[in-house]
C-alpha cells in the first residue's frame, strides 16, 4: 500500500511517500497506524497522537474505524487548515 | 456551471468571477480569503493534497447545488507562498435570487475550511515558520449546515 504524508506528519517522519506492506491482520485505518508508528522512532512521534490525526483512504476522507478493505492509499495528515 | 481550480499563482478574484456574471441570474455573491496581517507574518505557504483537493471541492459544489438552486459555483484555491494582503481563495455562486447565492457561499466556504485537504503554514520575518492549527471555531461554523 502507497502511505502518503502532508503537512506537519510529513515533516515529523521526514517522507512525503512511502510503500508499506500491509499485515494480514490490519483490518482497519487504526490497526495499520499503529503497525506503521513500529517502523522508526520518527514514525512513533508522528503518529502517536492518534485523536489528533485524520485519514484519507484512496483519496476519501476516513477514520481510524474504517476498514482498509484492499484499498491502495493511505493518506495521514493534521486536521486540515485551507480557506 | 461549476469551475474548481487549484492556482499556483496570484489569483484575480474579478477574473474568476467573470463567468459567474454571464449566467443570467439576479445574483452573484462571492467571499475572498485574504492572507491577514497577524504579528510578525510576512507570508503563508499552503500545501494540499493533488487530486482529492479537486474532488473534494467538486463534492462541495455538488453539494451546495443539491441544496440551493444556483446557476453557476466557482472555488479557486491557492497553494504555495502567498503574501500578506493576497488572495487565497475565492468562492463564488449565481442564482436568480440573492438568498441562494448568500448561503451557497457561505456554506462552500464554511466547509471548505473543514474538510478540504489544505494545509496552511505561516512564514515568520526572522525566517520561522510554524503549522497552523485548525480552530474549533471553524468546526463549529461548518457544522450548522448540517
Amino acid at each position: 500500500m502507497k502511505l502518503v504524508y502532508f503537512a506537519s506528519v510529513r515533516e515529523a517522519i521526514g517522507l512525503s511517500s512511502e510503500e508499506f506492506d500491509v499485515p494480514q491482520d490490519a483490518c482497519t485505518v487504526g490497526d495499520l497506524v499503529v503497525r506503521i508508528s513500529a517502523r522508526s522512532e520518527d514514525h512513533a512521534r508522528a503518529l502517536h497522537d492518534l485523536p489528533r490525526l485524520r485519514f484519507a483512504l484512496d483519496q476519501n476522507m476516513a477514520t481510524a474505524d474504517t476498514p482498509l478493505l484492499g484499498a491502495q492509499e493511505l493518506a495521514i495528515f493534521p486536521p486540515v487548515t485551507g480557506g | 456551471m461549476k469551475t474548481v481550480r487549484i492556482s499556483e499563482t496570484a489569483i484575480q478574484p474579478d477574473q474568476e468571477l467573470t463567468a459567474l456574471a454571464g449566467l443570467g441570474g439576479g445574483a452573484l455573491s462571492s467571499f475572498t480569503g485574504l492572507v491577514r496581517d497577524d504579528d510578525g507574518v510576512t507570508a503563508i505557504e499552503l500545501e494540499h493534497y493533488p487530486g482529492m483537493t479537486e474532488a473534494s471541492l467538486s463534492s462541495l459544489i455538488e453539494a451546495a447545488t443539491a441544496r440551493w438552486s444556483l446557476l453557476g459555483a466557482v472555488i479557486t484555491h491557492r497553494v504555495g507562498i502567498v503574501p500578506v494582503g493576497a488572495p487565497v481563495v475565492v468562492v463564488g455562486t449565481a442564482s436568480l435570487h440573492r438568498a441562494e447565492a448568500l448561503e451557497a457561499t457561505a456554506f462552500l466556504i464554511d466547509r471548505l475550511k473543514t474538510e478540504a485537504p489544505f494545509w496552511k503554514r505561516e512564514h515568520y520575518a526572522d525566517g520561522t515558520t510554524k503549522w497552523v492549527e485548525a480552530k474549533s471555531s471553524d468546526e463549529a461554523r461548518a457544522e450548522r449546515w448540517g
